[in-house]
């Protein structure tokens, strides 16, 4: 898969090496205030991200990039079942619904703690992809911030991929 | 009091669940809950009348949050209905634009129960 960001004139945002705890403080914001789910940063690096569901917000404008949020199906539809109640992974299309929001609220959040970012970064609605055979393969240089959460012994992937 | 009808607009049924479940947790006594998924969607269900209060998303498909708003200006039944967006984007920009479209606040995801109680019962006047 191949994705490509057009610039729409903004100065562009440099990356700064803040970005990642700013991503893991507005991951953590998140989650809590919409999932009440309390991430913890997982102790050490838990690898590469796999997982079966990946939703993904594009970003455009002063920052071209994407964020995306990659974990398991069982904990996507636990994430789901915490943001709406019991009956929420009745519907499959709930589940995707519910991570997709959950990362275009991370999405949201972290470029609302950059310096001239909120306002000259719009983000694309989001898209889910269930399945694990894939790779992403972006059309320039990128620059990754990955942040990996500890959530009922399992592993949660966020990860802001900034084009060059 | 009267029991408020209020129309949810969100392409994200989720979303639309959540910004719900925050007004009842906020204690706002709701009567009956409309949702649309996107501008057009909600315009069809305000000009069926008699609301009392609009949620609305900015960053929608089709018709968007800030198009839904220039367009209920020239509705009858949104006279005096106030609309309150709902934005993950920050921007301040695109919030200032939906106010001088019309609309009374905004509140910014993530939201607690407590910033929209804030944001809402100033705009609801005796209602509730």
């Amino acid at each position: 898969m191949s994705t490509t960001f057009q610039s729409s004139g903004q100065t562009p945002v440099r990356p700064e090496p803040v970005w990642k705890s700013i991503l893991e403080c507005s991951a953590i914001e998140v989650f809590n205030l919409m999932a009440n789910v309390h991430l913890t940063p997982a102790p050490a690096a838990a690898g590469e991200p796999h997982g079966d569901r990946t939703a993904m917000v594009g970003m455009a404008g002063a920052l071209c990039g994407m964020t995306t949020i990659r974990c398991s199906g069982e904990i996507a539809a636990k994430l789901a079942t915490q943001m709406l109640g019991a009956d929420a992974t009745s519907n499959p299309s709930t589940v995707s619904d519910a991570l997709g929001e959950l990362c275009n609220m991370v999405a949201g959040n972290f470029k609302s703690k950059i310096s001239n970012l909120a306002d000259h970064c719009m983000l694309s609605v989001p898209t889910v992809i269930s399945g694990e055979d894939y790779t992403l393969e972006p059309a320039s240089p990128v620059e990754n911030f990955i942040v990996d959460f500890e959530y009922d012994a399992a592993t949660i992937w966020i990860c802001l991929t900034v084009h060059g | 009091m009267k029991k408020l009808k209020v129309l949810i607009v969100d392409d994200s049924s989720v979303m639309r669940k959540i910004v719900e479940r925050s007004l009842r947790q906020a204690g706002l006594d709701l009567g009956e809950v409309l949702e649309a998924g996107n501008g057009a969607e909600a315009l069809v269900e305000v000009q069926k009348g008699s609301l009392d209060l609009i949620l609305s998303d900015i960053n929608m498909p089709a018709v968007d949050g800030l198009e839904f708003l220039k367009n209920l200006a020239g509705v009858e039944a949104a006279k005096g209905v106030p609309v309150v967006m709902i934005t993950t984007e920050g921007s301040e920009a695109r919030v200032v634009e939906a106010l001088s479209a019309g609309a009374k606040g905004y509140i910014r995801k993530p939201f607690t129960p407590e910033q929209v109680k804030e944001r809402i019962a100033p705009l609801l006047g005796g209602l509730q």
